[in-house]
């Protein structure tokens, strides 16, 4: 009999593993993270996983371990993801995702009519504000425009 | 506008006075002997130039002029980064106006000179709020005004930004505009948040016996896909000599200018009419903003 083969990710043995991400916004960790084809490393990552707090989506990065200002930006899209770095097959360090206060050239400004928008060589720039009631808002810090809504689908 | 507390604000409104003769042409000044100011107007706004011009005149300074923008090297694709790092070497003080929001920030990021935001977009226009505040003080009073804002309260940006610099002085408010242009309801919940009275209303009738200024703006026409609602709104948000029988003797009218036909040039003979003076005290408040940001008055 064929032996049952293992779909499932396996355990890496040094980088980083955010777990909890929100499920269906892996890919927009991805993004936020800036990483795309001419990535070098091995990233692997599981949607829609079943977990006790419901459906969530796991990216792997293998051999790389990322600035703690990089990991946070998830918070933006996924803010309970957390962050586990990964040395010799442990988890060596595990964090929350902290929300920044400041982001900049991570989000496209929903205004279009923002100069940030424009051909001109600058950075959309954005602070972050949380509210209980709202959730994450971005501040546009060149046209005083607020997003509170689809910033995922807005990401550079 | 947000960006200046109340002290700031009054601190060039102090400064404006003290201008004032010299803007008046009473008296001389040579507070900008020397000084060259360039004016970069990416769109047409011929009363806001000339009143910088004035203003730069006044105190003694010269003035560099973009021109035409379909003259200058924007045509030719240059952003606007590097106009304002080119002409920072020309000019002690840039005054911009540009089409696009947040254009000013951005300009000073790149300059090296101090740039004055000649209105920016669709958003910020505060040089017109400092003078608007500026003719309240002059021809009223700024601690808790009662004041009514009529008009285009959905598009226009005067009145937002006014609204922001009332509430330092905790002013009363009442909001007058027919329901398809009334105030963003972000930016009455923001005044509401920071503890002001807010009223709102689509009658003047209603609201003029019990406000002592009355800051007017026009409804454009292009607002509105219904000629004939656009008819309607116009005339039931129209100053006229009847609707002032029941105002406050104090009463003081203000527009931003220009006007199309919501005062009735009855009304401009009346001691309510403040909105040419409001367009003289540009010259005084830009004089001040030109003369703090170049650092000859401290």
């Amino acid at each position: 009999m064929k032996e049952k083969r293992n779909l499932k990710v396996e355990a890496i043995e040094k980088g980083t593993v955010i777990d909890h991400i929100k499920s269906g916004q892996a890919l927009n960790v991805l993004r936020i993270l800036g990483i795309s084809s001419d990535f070098r490393a091995t990233i692997s990552f599981v949607m829609n996983a079943p977990g006790a707090r419901g459906k969530k989506d796991v990216v792997k990065i293998e051999g790389k371990e990322l600035s703690v200002e990089e990991l946070n930006r998830i918070a933006l899209i996924s803010p309970k993801a957390t962050i586990n770095i990964i040395r010799d097959f442990e988890v060596v360090q595990k964090n929350n995702v902290v929300l920044p206060s400041y982001v900049e050239g991570v989000v496209r400004c929903t205004n279009s009519n923002c100069i940030s928008n424009s051909n001109e060589p600058i950075k959309s720039k954005f602070s972050v504000i949380q509210s209980e009631e709202e959730g994450v808002t971005l501040h546009c810090l060149y046209c005083e425009h607020l997003i509170s809504e689809n910033i995922a689908e807005n990401l550079l | 506008m947000k960006d200046f507390s109340r002290e700031e604000i009054d601190y060039v409104l102090d400064t404006a006075e003290k201008l004032e003769p010299v803007a008046r042409g009473e008296e001389r000044s040579k507070l900008l002997d020397g000084k060259i100011i360039a004016l970069l107007f990416f769109e047409p706004s011929t009363r806001t130039r000339l009143s910088f011009e004035a203003a730069v005149q006044r105190l003694g300074g010269k003035i560099l002029n973009l021109g035409s923008v379909e003259a200058s090297s924007v045509m030719k694709g240059e952003n606007l980064a590097d106009t304002i790092r080119v002409i920072s070497n020309y000019a002690d003080l840039i005054v911009l106006r540009h089409p696009l929001d947040g254009s000013a920030r951005m300009a000073a990021e790149f300059a090296g000179v101090p740039i004055i935001n000649g209105g920016d977009g669709s958003v910020n226009h505060p040089t017109q709020t400092f003078l608007d505040l500026y003719t309240i003080r002059r021809e009223s009073h700024l601690e808790g005004l009662k004041i009514a804002l009529a008009g285009d309260l959905k598009y226009g940006r005067t009145v937002h930004s006014l609204c922001y610099a009332l509430s330092l002085y905790g002013a009363e408010m009442t909001f007058v505009s027919p329901p398809e242009l009334r105030m963003p309801l972000e930016i009455v919940r923001d005044l509401q948040k920071r503890g002001l009275s807010i009223k709102e209303t689509d009658s003047l009738e209603k609201t003029i016996g019990d406000v002592e200024v009355l800051y007017m703006t026009r409804v454009q026409r292009e607002r509105f896909p219904d000629p004939e609602e656009y008819e309607k709104v116009k005339n039931r948000l129209k100053v006229t000599g009847d609707l002032l029988r029941s105002a406050d003797p104090n009463l003081k009218i203000l527009h931003p200018l220009p006007r199309v036909n919501e005062i009735s040039p009855e009304v401009d003979s009346t001691q309510y009419a403040s909105y040419f003076e409001q367009a003289f005290y540009g010259i005084p408040t830009r004089m001040a903003l030109l003369a703090l940001a170049i650092g000859v008055i401290e």
